[in-house]
């Protein structure tokens, strides 16, 4: 008994210390992945054409599915806060609360999920891909840098995508809003869209960008890195392209409590 | 272009020593390759043959021994120095490793383009010549690599390993899934590029009449180990029971 006990709370401290050390391990390894990406983007050579192709990849082709979502969540977060709020001054709050949670917080998340859910698994299927059929391998030997021949141009692409699409997703929103409070709950529309207007804070549209690009970085990051990694056949990939979309939702949920705490303190 | 010492061999592998975790697969692999010859390496399935052309390219990083190009040591190489020295290689993968997102011309010319879209009319006259060279037309040159047989991808890889005239090339089962016919032209292709443009070659064959035709020297691979190596007429009286038993596939002897 007398010795059972330390040897059961090293063994409890490994039990923890291992995974622990897999988890640091594991950051360490993403930190010196996105180092590099940053440090190759930077250097040529460049490859115009390839970041062109992820740009209309991420993007253009994401557009219709981030529309539809932010239409739906701009109506019904309309209907909520008329439904909920209406022992205030409805005509008011609604035009303001859609606003705020359009632009602040579920524009950005909302867009951030559907795309991750969309490219993050398709760039770990590709890369993924390439790697167990040694394409990766073949491109080395061919003198050109994985690096910045496939996942620059995937990374750039995602960063610079987010942002506008969650420029568009949240006028999208604010219009789908728009839309259920004058046909549905009968508001004013000249009225409504001056109050739309007051509180539509430069701010607010800023604390979006910033988020946007920073999902899209994560986006960029998991997708690329989870998928470069893969081992171990077809399998292998599934599994590299659930990582990705698993990990690009954590960090993106995190990240956007993060940044919102730290912009309203 | 830095001078090369003469009488420097074009590839050494000094005690080459290659663990994936439990698994030790090259376990002190000593082998030697003079510029302008053409070694072949057989060795049973699994035996680390593949490994160890990964680790000459520095594709694969040997966990101890040394390994050099024309005097250079790859080991532990910066990658700004890797990458000059791979531009000396061409490479053909066992499984082709094709960029199936790309048209047949684009996977022949990608050593010479490195991606870029460069002057497309001449990067596709150069990538019909260089099929030419394995024996297929320039009909298949828009096509995928999915939409190609086995053996046509093979050759469409081998087209791509040689277009951008590399000094050493790296054939990892030339022959394998291509029907006698074109086995042997493909003999011929790497005997030519040996004898007429002065190429170093290493091939990795189990194909014994291929080895005999294109291979000056021919190595054992065993137990992660060059067991034998010697000049391709000894390959049938090496005197060396294991080699015996591998060139004659016989299923008794030491071999298990
Ligand atoms: N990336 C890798 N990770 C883990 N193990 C590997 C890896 N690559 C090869 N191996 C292992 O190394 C060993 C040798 O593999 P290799 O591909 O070199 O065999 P080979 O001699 O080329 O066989 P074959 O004639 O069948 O192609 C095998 O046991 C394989 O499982
Ligand atoms: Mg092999």
């Amino acid at each position: 008994m007398t010795e059972s006990l330390p040897a059961s709370i090293l063994s409890a401290f490994a039990a923890i210390g291992r995974p622990a050390i897999a988890m640091f391990a594991m950051i360490g390894r993403i930190a010196v992945f996105a180092f590099t990406a940053l440090v190759r983007a930077v250097t040529p050579p460049f490859y115009p054409a390839r970041f062109g192709t992820q740009l209309m990849e991420i993007g253009w082709y994401s557009l219709p599915v981030v529309g539809l979502t932010a239409i739906f969540t701009g109506s019904a977060l309309a209907q909520q806060i008329y439904t909920g709020g209406s022992r205030f001054d409805a005509s008011a709050t609604v035009p303001a609360i859609v606003v705020f949670g359009m632009v602040r917080e579920l524009g950005p998340v909302l867009v951030g999920l559907m795309v991750a859910g969309r490219v993050a698994s398709a760039m770990a299927a590709e890369l993924g891909t390439m790697r167990v059929t040694e394409q990766l391998d073949a491109l080395t030997t061919l003198r050109t840098d994985a690096f910045r021949y496939l996942i620059v141009p995937r990374m750039a692409a995602s960063v610079i995508a987010l942002p506008i699409m969650v420029l568009i997703a949240n006028s999208i929103g604010i219009m789908g809003g728009f839309l259920l409070a004058i046909y549905k709950l009968g508001f004013n529309p000249a009225s409504y869209l001056a109050t739309t207007r007051k509180f539509l804070q430069s701010d607010d549209i800023w604390m979006a960008v910033v988020k946007a690009a920073v999902f899209g970085f994560i986006i960029g990051l998991m997708g690329c890195y989870n998928g470069s990694r893969t081992s171990g056949g077809a399998a292998g990939v599934g599994k590299a392209t659930t990582d990705a979309v698993v990990s690009a939702f954590i960090l993106i949920l995190f990240s956007d409590l993060l940044i919102t705490i730290l912009a309203l303190k | 272009m830095m001078a090369v010492a003469k009488g420097t061999p074009k590839i050494k592998l000094t005690e080459v020593v290659k663990r994936f975790g439990d698994n030790s697969v090259l376990d002190g692999v000593n082998l030697s390759v003079e510029p302008g010859e053409s070694v072949a390496i057989i060795g049973g399935s699994g035996t680390g043959k593949s490994v160890t052309l990964k680790c000459i390219l520095g594709l694969l990083t040997p966990d101890s021994g040394s390994v050099t190009v024309d005097g250079e040591e790859v080991v532990g190489a910066r990658s700004r120095e890797m990458s000059r020295i791979r531009t000396k290689f061409g490479m053909l993968f066992q499984g082709g490793a094709l960029f199936d997102s790309m048209p047949v011309w684009r996977n022949v010319t990608f050593g010479l383009t490195q991606g870029r879209m460069t002057d497309a009319a001449h990067m596709r006259r150069v990538a019909e010549e260089n099929l030419e060279r394995v024996g297929l037309s320039r009909d298949i040159l828009n096509l995928r690599p999915n939409e190609l047989s086995g053996g046509m991808q093979k050759r469409v890889a081998l087209a791509r390993a040689i277009a951008p005239r590399p000094e050493i090339i790296f054939f990892d089962e030339p022959t394998t899934g291509l029907d006698p016919i074109r086995a042997d032209m493909i003999n011929d292709l790497i005997t030519s590029l040996v004898e007429d443009l002065g190429v170093t070659a290493l091939t990795i064959t189990h194909d014994m009449v291929s080895a005999r035709k294109i291979a000056n020297r021919v190595a054992m691979l065993y137990n992660g180990r060059i067991i034998w190596h010697g000049p391709r007429d000894r390959l049938y009286d090496s005197g060396n029971p294991y080699v015996d038993q591998f060139v004659q596939g016989r299923a008794d002897g030491p071999i298990r």
